[in-house]
């Protein structure tokens, strides 16, 4: 993203790309939301399988809101300047960020495993597709991740402005996809 | 250095800059060079949001040009069926089948694909994109005193995601299977199962891609109108001095950003349906006498869905056109718009109103008639802001100083239109009337006049008004005229007769209508509205050759504010540089409708507010 040129009248309390930023998840929550009033309309509808949701989508949840208390602490340390908690910390988010996508796969695996395929009854397959739309903006996020992390390890510790704005997009991009995952869990565990 | 355009003469706008402009230093860093320093940064790949607006425009224009081809393609076999249309085959190939006696007949299938292109590509590619692209691009940043967007990078993305869109649209006009045919809404299961139509198949695969390159396109753009108009202001432009311009494009951006991502839940659903075998929108099928393993599904799922989307696009398209029409309104009556905190009030409730009421295009879906009632209600409740509107147009209009030329007479006709085509959707948003008129000819006559119709007026509007600060020249008036006497009497010639086709019954999308008894004495009647859209197709040809011959040899402006105007747009050099003003950023102070005040003809909102003002905004 090039930096804004066009940044008028100082009078801005929020960062026009963090603001950005924002409206963008927005949206994204807008597009969950679509996904979430779907399954009552279409569970209202009658037809709908009943199941228990595996353990292992709880256990999931745990790592992720573990990523996000990592990914915190990284950054506090980045902005104090205690450079080993910074680079470990982020390197600790990356690895739960990662190991969440692996659970969210066996925990495909084990939903087939109880007999609930992609395919059995929308009820299954809103799951599927839904957990999985999100797992591909964790994956966006480890992008993101994987970036803060060349920066962590490659360049001297130096808190610049422009670095300081990256990882805060990367932290609230971060500590969004989480709250999603808690949105959609909610959901899960209401309606199943 | 960027800033060819520093003209020696100095005017009285150039002073009040200087004396109470803000300076961010901009021309210091040299910002210009860094992305248009060749022909390929500067026209193709340009991050100018000027440019940018022009490329929205020119591809919205080649849109709207093959998109009114194919409305005249199947309008002339509504009405002329019988008729001989062999001379067509070098054009459209196969899809002429030709008998033994010579004559040559329109392929059914075919039909129903370009009704589904035409609708597609008009709603999105030419209202949606090439309407508020267009002067979203132009107008936000010139109007609130911005460099530039907030992100000129994604800015430049937006385009061309949309450029993207168009490319795989266009492709899917020549699959041998032909492009999708299953109406621009996309219902399933015509659109869920591959086999169910020619078009199913590759034909709706490439539709859905271009659509989802398309709302890329649409939540880029939008982001940034949002991020530009709250961030970048420039010092003095309170929410309340902005053009009404900029708080249509504004809450048409975040209309956007809450209803396309709905759509995107939407098709990806339909993709599962389609490729992997779930059952989404899929139940108890029955293809060619072979029951399909699909079930427990709900097309009126997708029909929420498609819906929640679609009726907020509807004002996607409409709202800018609003903006654009009211200040042009407000400009050429040489009046303050009248009532212009309850324009903005108006836009605000019909942006939240128009997320409430998309079941009114359900009423005959099997939706609860309880329902329904909730539905009906609110779609009548946004016949108030509609009418204020309205109202507020012609009171802006009464006893004005008017110029009636084309920017101003489009306006006129917008005012026009959205009346004529408001009125019948109260007739449709009452439930029970809906019940006759749904899927007729009278829905058809409803959303083109106040939608279809009414969105150009506004956009033609719009470009013969700020014609000039896109290109430094003018249009040609007197084409400009004949374009609006031929268009506002041919569009009225086409629509207005579909309403009587609609209360008698005529079914919306039939193919031919000689074979029913019922329908066959309209047959002089299809006849009238074919040649009237024939002749309202070439009354925008001259438009077509009037907007290029008038690029390069139109009359040139020799002043920066030809129209008198308040706003910052006309106080920016005849040709903008990049970063739009060669000096500081003016600085705002005073609200964008001073015209006839205090004697004084029109008063620029850089011009700082006197002792004695009469009253200020
Ligand atoms: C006074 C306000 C309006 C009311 C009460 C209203 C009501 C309705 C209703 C009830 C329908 C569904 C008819 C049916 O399918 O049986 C409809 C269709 C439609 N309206 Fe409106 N409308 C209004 C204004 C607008 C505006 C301002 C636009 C666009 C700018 C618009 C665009 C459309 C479109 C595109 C359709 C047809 C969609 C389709 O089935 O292909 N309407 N309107
Ligand atoms: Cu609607």
């Amino acid at each position: 993203m090039e930096a804004v040129v066009a940044s008028a009248y100082g009078r801005n309390k929020i960062h026009p790309q963090k603001f950005a930023l924002w409206v963008a998840c927005a949206g994204i929550l807008m597009m969950f939301a679509a996904f979430t009033s779907a399954i009552i309309v279409r569970q209202a509808a009658g037809n709908w399988l009943e199941f228990r949701l595996p353990d292992i989508f709880y256990v999931n949840t745990v790592v992720i809101l573990l990523s996000s208390f990592s990914l915190h602490t990284s950054y506090l340390a980045f902005k104090n300047g205690r450079t080993s908690l910074y680079r470990g910390m982020l390197a600790v988010t990356f690895a739960l960020g990662a190991a969440f996508v692996v659970l969210q796969y066996l925990g495909w695996q084990m939903l087939a495993g109880i007999g609930i395929e992609l395919t059995t009854n929308p009820s299954g397959s809103f799951i599927y597709v839904i957990s999985g739309v999100h797992a591909a903006h964790i994956l966006g996020g480890l992008g993101a991740l994987t970036l803060a992390m060349l920066h962590a390890f490659l360049l001297p510790h130096k808190v610049t402005p422009a670095r300081k704005l990256r990882f805060e997009l990367t932290l609230t991009y971060w500590h969004f996809v989480d709250f999603l995952w808690l949105y959609l869990l909610f959901f899960f565990t209401m309606l199943y | 250095m960027a800033n060819t355009a520093i003209k020696p003469v100095v005017t009285e706008e150039d002073l009040l800059i200087e004396e109470y402009g803000y300076d961010d230093h901009f021309h210091e860093h040299h910002h210009g060079d860094k992305y248009q320093s060749n022909f390929i940064t500067t026209y193709i790949f340009s991050q100018d949001h000027k440019i940018i607006a022009k490329q929205f425009l020119i591809t919205g224009m080649f849109w709207a040009v093959i998109g009114a081809l194919m409305s005249l393609v199947f309008r002339l076999q509504l009405g002329f069926p019988e008729e001989n249309m062999a001379w067509l085959r070098p054009v459209l190939g196969k899809w002429i089948t030709i008998n033994d006696a010579g004559i040559g007949t329109l392929a059914p299938e075919f039909y129903y694909a370009l009704v589904t292109m035409h609708g597609t590509i008009l709603v999105f590619f030419v209202l949606t994109a090439g309407l508020s692209g267009t002067f979203s691009n132009l107008l936000i940043p010139l109007q609130i005193g911005a460099r530039d967007m907030a992100s000129p990078f994604l800015n430049m993305l937006s385009y061309w995601f949309f450029f993207l869109a168009g490319l795989v649209m266009f492709f899917s006009l020549f699959l041998s299977t032909g492009p999708f045919s299953g109406g621009w809404t996309a219902y399933p299961p015509l659109s869920a199962l591959p086999q169910a139509s020619s078009g199913s198949g590759a034909g709706m695969t490439l539709w859905i891609l271009s659509l989802v390159f398309f709302v890329v396109s649409v939540l880029l753009g939008g982001i940034n109108y949002i991020t530009t108009v709250l961030n970048l202001r420039t010092k003095g432009m309170s929410m309340w001095r902005l053009p009404l311009t900029i708080w249509a494009f504004f809450v048409t951006a975040i209309l956007g950003l809450l209803s396309f991502p709905v759509l995107v839940s939407g098709f990806l659903l339909l993709m599962f349906d389609r490729s992997m075998g779930t059952s989404f929108y899929l139940s108890e099928i029955f293809i060619g006498g072979q029951a399909l393993d699909h079930v427990g599904g709900s097309p009126i799922l997708y029909q929420h869905l498609f819906w929640f989307l679609g009726h907020p696009e509807v004002y996607i398209i409409i709202l800018p056109a609003m903006g654009l029409v009211s200040e042009v309104l407000s400009v050429h009556s040489r009046k303050p718009i009248f009532g212009y905190r309850a324009m903005v009030y108006s836009i605000l409730a019909i942006g939240f109103l128009s997320f409430i009421v998309w079941a009114h295009h359900m009423f005959m879906s099997g939706v609860n008639p309880f329902i329904s009632n909730f539905f009906v209600i609110f779609t009548l409740i946004i016949a108030v802001p509609s009418a204020v509107k309205v109202f507020n147009w012609i009171a802006t209009l009464y006893g004005g100083n008017i110029r009636f030329n084309s920017a101003s007479l489009f306006a006129i006709g917008f005012v026009s239109m959205f009346i004529s085509g408001g009125l019948t959707g109260i007739f449709l948003g009452n439930s029970a009337i809906d019940i006759q008129l749904h899927d007729t000819y009278f829905v058809v006559a409803h959303f083109h006049i106040v939608m279809g119709v009414a969105a150009f007026f506004g956009m033609f509007a719009g470009i013969y008004n700020w014609f000039p600060k896109m290109y430094g020249r003018f249009m040609n008036e007197t084409l400009g005229r004949l374009h609006f006497w031929g268009t506002l009497i041919g569009a009225y010639a086409v629509f207005w007769p579909m309403h009587y086709l609609g209360m008698s019954g005529v079914p919306r999308r039939y193919y031919r209508f000689d074979s029913f008894e019922a329908f066959g004495q309209f047959a002089t009647m299809n006849q009238f509205i074919t040649i009237a859209a024939i002749a309202t197709f070439a009354f925008q040809v001259i438009f077509v050759v009037n907007f290029f011959y008038s690029i390069w040899k139109g009359r040139k402006m020799t002043t920066r504010n030809p129209w008198g105007a308040t706003t910052l747009e006309w106080t920016t050099p005849i040709n903008p540089g990049h970063g739009n003003w060669p000096g500081k950023i003016p600085a705002v102070q005073r609200w964008a409708y001073d015209y006839g005040k205090d004697g004084k003809e029109f008063i620029p909102q850089i011009k700082p507010v006197e002792e004695g003002e009469s009253e200020a905004h």
